[in-house]
């Protein structure tokens, strides 16, 4: 494996040769772990373990429910009670999956924005960046989809109105959302579909995030600096990094037992507070929910999807220029959509040569902006579509590709850096002075 | 930098508390202070039994409880009746149609409460968990974490909140109700004072009679709701340890790569 140099596994005993001339696993972990890694990561560097750790936590009670699940209209929603009252530790299982669903979101976006702010998507890390909005974005299917699993009011109504955008495409639109739905509304082949998917694709995220870990450990990690690992020889790779084992692993598992305290204080005593009381109703297609809100990792994007409306000048002009092909809905779904497909562009639409935020003094009030952005417009996804909340809406979109098309491209020639150090180690020292003794 | 981006990350969580239920016109519903709210908050088994009862009296003519299976009742951290109890209180108050017998037969405990829709009354095994008793402020759905979610509130809101008015539309009646989305209700006034004769002598007025049956519907909604604050609790401990344990090892560990601050 290219990337920073530094010790390889040496087999010593003869069972260790043996088996590394046939099978180098034990090499394979080894590298892994022993990865040197910038030694001035800061805490925002811990969502990977968190993210690591929510994906097998769901992967494993996920499995344990399916156990007892039933993916059927007329008893998924029985399944679920049976679950909860009558498998042993089922309540604390179900619920462990349920919030597990938050956890997981909740560090992505910190993964996400931090990213964001350190430039962690610039070169040479654009096929991490990719591959991590893919993973974002299977993640999101999964969560929809487990959302429907339950079967109550709010899942069927979430499935209802998010296959619906489907249909909004035109002249193909209607065929796809059939096809997706097995039938021409949400129903029992949309369930089996659904569960099957559901169980599939962590899986296949698992395999998203092995080339995660593969490219950035080519690549070597970011860091607050954005400065490069100077990588001329093992000697001189030293001075800036750490191995991952053990400085990197206790740090991120003390992060992780810390976010873990609030996630069982969540469910333990409210785990409910996340979710949304009408999927305590078992789904009745006949009876719609007086306000369909999807879960809050989905509002910022579903405030984006419902902001451009008819009255909006831009999906006047692009209903007009179109010959009214491009109608309100389906200008609602190319934004949401757009809106993730601008993040995943980022790598070439920011033209700074600066990676870490740190160093640019009018990235930075931009950025944050995007962040607060990014909160309104998750509040906005939560409020009926109506005034102020549709303006503010309306808004909050126009940033949000403001953003990423115009104003990241500008700043990267408009904006003036400040010094960047020299070194990771020259970063390190200043915060935490000279080490007296070079470590190992 | 941290500090901000937690800062942002808590406010995104608790801001979007999705708990945005703005839906419709909501009613008056007010704060009670039950005994199973809090971290520590654990039901009042007395109470259980007195809302069984008022259920059993009264609800179970029009709504059914199809989720819950009758043994339950005898579960610790719930009414917890003895088995003898719980047997006698399945036969004497329900009958269940036996697939095998092809014919009805006494409940047992081994049953669920029957469901019941005859009169189109919501089936009400969930109802505590389907119903948001607190919203705001702003949608934010802050008050539930202070408040709980609100559903035991809504329901004795609903018991408590007749006026007294009431209005037929196109034969059905509807009845006023301060705490109903929309304020007319369909159901009539359920509950009147000393409807219910308590065997502790508790007072029986409809106010406590409401909050008795909404306890009750709380734990047929959450049965292992105390099971669950214990297990949280134990894990909150266990990690806070591992916490503090990692924190040591961590500040150990990099206090050989990390020099005194020279400056």
């Amino acid at each position: 494996m290219s990337g920073i140099p530094h010790d390889h596994y040496e087999p010593k005993s003869g069972i260790e040769k043996w088996l590394h001339s046939r099978l180098p696993i034990v090499g394979l972990m080894y590298d892994t772990l022993m990865i040197p890694t910038p030694k001035n990561l800061n805490w925002m560097w811990i969502f990977g373990i968190v993210l690591t750790f929510c994906l097998v936590m769901q992967i494993v009670t996920g499995i344990v429910l399916v156990m007892h699940y039933t993916p059927h209209v007329d008893l998924a929603f029985a399944s679920i009670e049976h679950i909860m009252r009558n498998v042993n530790g089922g309540h604390m299982i179900r619920y462990l999956h349920m919030n597990g669903a938050s956890l997981f979101f909740f560090a992505v976006y910190v993964h996400i924005f931090r990213g964001l702010y350190y430039g962690s998507y610039k070169a040479p890390r654009e096929i991490t960046w990719i591959v991590g909005m893919l993973i974002y974005l299977m993640m999101m299917g999964t969560a929809f989809m487990g959302y429907v699993l339950p079967w109550g009011q709010m899942s069927f109504w979430g499935a209802t109105v998010i296959t619906g955008l489907f249909g909004a495409i035109p002249f193909i639109g209607e065929p796809i959302q059939t096809w997706l739905l097995g039938g021409p509304a949400v129903d029992n082949a949309t369930l089996n579909r659904f569960f099957s998917l559901h169980y599939l694709l962590p899986f296949v995220i698992a395999a998203l995030v092995a080339v995660h870990i593969w490219a950035f450990h080519t690549t070597g990690n970011n860091n607050p600096t954005g400065v490069d690992v100077r990588r001329g020889s093992k000697a001189e790779a030293e001075k800036d990094t750490l191995p991952f084992w053990p400085y990197f692993v206790i740090k991120d598992l003390f992060a992780l037992a810390v976010i873990l305290v609030v996630f069982f204080a969540i469910v333990g005593f409210m785990p409910n507070y996340l979710g949304h009381p009408d999927n305590y109703i078992e789904a009745n297609p006949l009876v719609t929910p007086a306000h369909i809100v999807p879960e809050w990792y989905f509002l910022p994007f579903y405030a984006i999807l419902r902001a451009f409306t008819s009255d909006v000048w831009v999906v006047m002009f692009a209903s007009w220029i179109t010959g009214g092909i491009v109608d309100a809905k389906f200008f609602g779904v190319l934004a949401m959509f757009g809106a993730i497909a601008v993040m995943a562009l980022t790598p070439w639409l920011d033209t700074s040569s600066v990676r870490s935020g740190r160093y640019r003094p009018m990235f930075k009030w931009w950025f944050w902006l995007l962040a607060l952005d990014f909160v309104v417009l998750m509040w906005c996804g939560a409020q009926p579509a109506e005034p102020p909340y549709s303006t503010i809406s309306l808004i909050g979109s126009a940033y949000w590709f403001m953003y990423f098309l115009i104003i990241l491209p500008i700043l990267g020639v408009i904006e003036k850096p400040l010094a960047q150090p020299e070194t990771i180690e020259a970063d390190f020292e200043a915060h935490y002075g000279k080490s007296e003794t070079p470590a190992e | 930098m941290i500090k901000t981006f937690a800062i942002a990350a808590v406010a995104a969580l608790t801001l979007s508390g999705t708990n945005a239920y703005a839906a419709g016109a909501a009613g008056e519903i007010h704060d009670v202070d039950f005994s199973f709210e809090g971290p520590f908050g654990k039901f009042d088994q007395n109470q259980l039994q007195r809302g069984l009862q008022v259920y059993t009296e009264v609800c179970a003519s029009c709504h059914g409880l199809q989720y819950v299976p009758l043994r339950t009742l005898g579960d610790e951290g719930g009414p917890h009746l003895p088995a003898d109890q719980v047997r006698a209180y399945a036969e004497q108050n329900f009958e269940v149609f036996d697939a095998e017998l092809d014919d009805t037969r006494p409940a047992k405990p081994s049953d669920n409460f029957p469901a019941n829709t005859g009169a189109g009354a919501p089936d009400l095994s969930m109802m505590a968990k389907a119903r948001a008793g607190f919203h705001g402020p702003y949608g934010t759905g802050m008050a539930q974490l202070f408040k709980g979610m609100g559903g035991p509130e809504y329901i004795v809101a609903i018991l408590d909140g007749y006026t007294g008015e009431e209005k037929e539309e196109a034969g059905t009646y509807f009845y006023e109700n301060t705490a109903f989305p929309g304020g007319w209700i369909s159901m009539a006034p359920p509950l009147s004072d000393e409807q219910v004769e308590y065997a502790d002598g508790h007072d029986n007025s409809v106010h406590h009679m409401a909050e008795d049956v909404s306890a009750f519907l709380m734990w047929a909604a959450e049965p292992k709701m105390m099971a669950r604050k214990q297990a949280g609790l134990t894990g909150v401990i266990i990690l806070t340890i591992m916490s503090v344990l990692l924190y040591l090892t961590n500040k150990r560990l990099w206090a050989r790569v990390k020099g005194k601050k020279s400056a």
